[in-house]
C-alpha cells in the first residue's frame, strides 16, 4: 500500500456542502429573486407597489396588526413557558420525561391538525362555549377574534419558547441560588437579581424565534381568524392567488421579509450576550 | 419547610400547561368516531364511517400516499446532503463554515407565505408546479435546517482524534468514514432524517401553492377538506397522526434514555 502519511490537504469541506447550497439557490434564493424583481417591475417598474402598500390603510392596519399579535403570543409564550422550563430544569429524571413529552406530542403533530382542534374548541358552539353556558355564563365570541387566534398560536408556538429556554436553564448551576440564600438574601431577590439574569439569553433566543415566526404565520390565523383579524400572510396570498397581482403581493412579502430579518438583526446581539451576576450594583 | 407552598404552586402551574399543551390536540379523538356530518361538541352517536371513508376514498387515502412517498423521499435526500454540508462545516472551523451553517438554516425563519409565493412563480415557469420533483425539491429545502443541526450537533462532541487514529493505522479516507465516523454520528443521522419525514409530511404552506388536483399531499387534503366543509374525516386523520405521533416519540424517549442511561 502506498504510505499515506503526507496526504495532501483535502479541500473536501467546501465541496460536501456544495449540494445543500445548491437547493437553497434554486428553490428560495431564486424564488425570493424573483419576489423582490417582480415587486419593482410588475405592472410598471419603479416603486409603484410600495407606495400602494403604505398609502393604503388597510395595508398599514394589518402591518401593524400582524406586529401587535405576534407580540402578544411572544408575551404570553415567555410568560408560559417560563415556569414550565423551570420545573424542566428541576425535576427528576421520570417527571423531567413526562414535561418533555408533553412539549414534544403537540409540537410533532403536524400543524394543521392542532389548528383544527382548535376550531372545534372555539367555534360558537365549541366545547368552550358549551362549557361556559353549563356554568351559566354567556358566550364568548372566540373564534375569527384577534383573541382566539392568539389562543391558538401562543400554543402552537410554545414549544419553540420552551426548548431554548429549558435548554439554558438546564446549565444554570443551582448551588448559585442556595449560596445567595445562605447570605441572606431574600428568595424574591435571589430570583431577580440571580436567576432571572442568568436565564435571560434563553428568554431571548425564545422569544426572538417565536416573534418571527408568529411574524409570518398563516394556516392559523387563516383557519381560526376572521376580517377582523387578518394578518400579512393572509394578505399576500390575496394579492397572488385571487387577485392575480404579482406586484403588489411581491411588494408585501418583501416587507414582511425586511421585518423579519430585520428584527433578527436587532435581537441576535443580545441572544449571544452573556449575563454577568451583578454586584448589587444595579 | 418554608418552600412547600412554592413548590405546590409551580406544579399546578406546570399541570396546568401540559393539559393546555397536550388536550386541544386529543378534541380530535371523539370527534372522529361521530355518526354525523358535523364538527359540533359534543359528537352524537358512535361510528367508524370517518375511519373507512379515510381508508377507502382515494381522494383521502391517495393524498396519503403521496405525502408518504414525498416525505420518505425528502429523508433520503436531504439528510445525505444535509449530512454532507454539515461534515463539510465541521471541518472547516473558520468563519466561512460559521456563515454556510447561518445561511443552510435560513429557510426556517423565512416566512412561508413569501417563500411559497416565490416558489409558485418559479414552479409555474420550470413546470414543476403540482409534480413530485416540486414537491420533493421544496420540501427537501425545508428539511435541511434540521439535518444540519442534528447532524452538526452530533459532530461537536465527536472526537476528530479517531480519524486521525485510524488514518495514522492506514485506513483510507472513505473506509475511515464508514467504519469510525459514520457509526459514531448516525443517532445524529437518524434524528435527522425522522425531522426531515416529519417535516415533508406536516408541510402545508408551500405545497397549498405549488398543488395539483393531481396530486395533492394529505396536509393540503385536511386543509382544503377544512375550509370546505365540516367533515369529521379531518378528525379521524387526526386522530391517526396524533397516535402515530405519540407512540414513535414514546418509543424513541424510552429507548433513547435507555440506551444513555445503560
Amino acid at each position: 500500500m502506498a504510505s499515506d502519511t503526507a496526504r495532501p490537504p483535502w479541500r473536501g469541506p467546501f465541496l460536501l456542502t456544495l449540494p445543500a447550497l445548491a437547493v437553497l439557490l434554486l428553490v428560495m434564493a431564486v424564488p425570493l429573486g424573483v419576489i423582490v424583481l417582480r415587486s419593482f417591475t410588475d405592472p410598471a417598474p419603479g416603486v409603484g407597489n410600495y407606495v400602494w402598500f403604505f398609502d393604503t390603510p388597510v395595508n398599514l392596519t394589518v402591518l401593524a396588526r400582524t406586529f401587535k399579535i405576534s407580540f402578544w403570543v411572544t408575551l404570553c409564550c415567555v410568560v408560559v413557558a417560563y415556569p414550565y422550563a423551570f420545573a424542566m430544569s428541576v425535576a427528576g429524571p421520570r417527571l423531567r420525561l413526562l414535561l418533555i413529552l408533553c412539549v414534544l406530542v403537540p409540537f410533532w403533530v403536524s400543524g394543521v391538525v392542532r389548528t383544527l382542534a382548535w376550531v372545534i374548541l372555539l367555534q360558537d358552539s365549541g366545547v368552550i362555549n358549551k362549557g361556559l353556558v353549563w356554568l351559566g355564563f354567556d358566550k364568548v365570541k372566540l373564534i375569527r377574534t384577534q383573541l382566539g387566534v392568539t389562543i391558538g398560536m401562543t400554543q402552537v408556538l410554545l414549544p419553540f419558547m420552551i426548548m431554548p429556554l429549558y435548554a439554558v436553564m438546564r446549565g444554570i448551576d443551582l448551588r448559585l441560588l442556595q449560596a445567595a440564600r445562605s447570605l441572606g438574601a431574600h428568595p424574591v431577590k435571589t430570583f431577580f437579581q440571580i436567576y432571572l439574569p442568568l436565564s435571560l439569553p434563553g428568554v431571548f433566543a425564545g422569544a426572538t424565534i417565536v416573534f418571527i415566526l408568529a411574524l409570518g404565520f398563516y394556516i392559523t390565523p387563516l383557519l381560526l381568524g376572521g376580517p377582523q383579524s387578518t394578518m400579512l400572510s393572509t394578505l399576500i396570498q390575496q394579492q397572488v392567488l385571487s387577485l392575480l397581482n404579482w406586484g403588489r403581493g411581491g411588494a408585501m412579502g418583501v416587507v414582511l421579509l425586511v421585518a423579519t430579518f430585520g428584527f433578527l438583526a436587532v435581537a441576535s446581539p443580545f441572544m449571544r450576550q452573556k449575563y454577568k451576576i451583578s454586584g448589587g450594583g444595579r | 419547610m418554608r418552600l412547600r407552598l412554592p413548590r405546590l404552586l409551580l406544579g399546578l402551574t406546570c399541570l396546568l400547561i401540559a393539559v393546555w399543551l397536550v388536550a386541544p390536540t386529543l378534541v380530535v379523538i371523539p370527534m372522529s368516531f361521530a355518526d354525523k356530518k358535523s364538527l359540533a361538541f359534543p359528537p352524537t352517536g358512535f361510528s367508524l364511517q370517518w375511519y373507512e371513508n379515510f381508508f377507502t376514498n382515494p381522494q383521502w387515502f391517495g393524498s396519503l400516499v403521496t405525502s408518504a412517498k414525498v416525505a420518505v423521499m425528502v429523508a433520503l435526500v436531504a439528510t445525505v446532503i444535509g449530512t454532507m454540508a454539515a461534515i463539510g462545516i465541521e471541518r472547516m472551523k473558520s468563519r466561512t463554515g460559521g456563515l454556510i451553517r447561518a445561511v443552510l438554516i435560513t429557510p426556517m425563519i423565512v416566512p412561508g407565505v413569501v417563500l411559497a409565493v416565490g416558489v409558485y412563480a418559479v414552479y409555474l415557469d420550470t413546470q414543476l408546479v403540482g409534480t413530485w420533483a416540486g414537491y420533493v425539491l421544496a420540501h427537501t429545502l425545508l428539511a435541511i435546517p434540521f439535518v444540519v443541526i442534528a447532524v452538526g450537533a452530533n459532530l461537536a462532541v465527536f472526537d476528530a482524534r479517531l480519524e486521525t487514529a485510524a488514518a495514522s493505522l492506514g485506513a483510507s479516507r472513505l473506509k475511515t468514514f464508514f467504519t469510525i465516523t459514520l457509526p459514531l454520528i448516525l443517532p445524529g443521522i437518524l434524528s435527522g432524517a425522522l425531522f426531515a419525514f416529519v417535516t415533508s409530511f406536516d408541510e402545508v404552506i408551500v405545497s397549498l401553492f405549488i398543488t395539483s388536483p393531481q396530486l395533492k399531499t394529505l396536509p393540503v387534503q385536511i386543509f382544503s377538506s377544512m375550509t370546505r366543509d365540516a367533515d369529521p374525516t379531518v378528525a379521524a386523520v387526526g386522530s391517526l397522526i396524533f397516535m402515530a405521533t405519540s407512540l414513535i416519540i414514546g418509543l424513541g424517549l424510552i429507548f433513547g434514555t435507555r440506551r444513555r442511561g445503560a
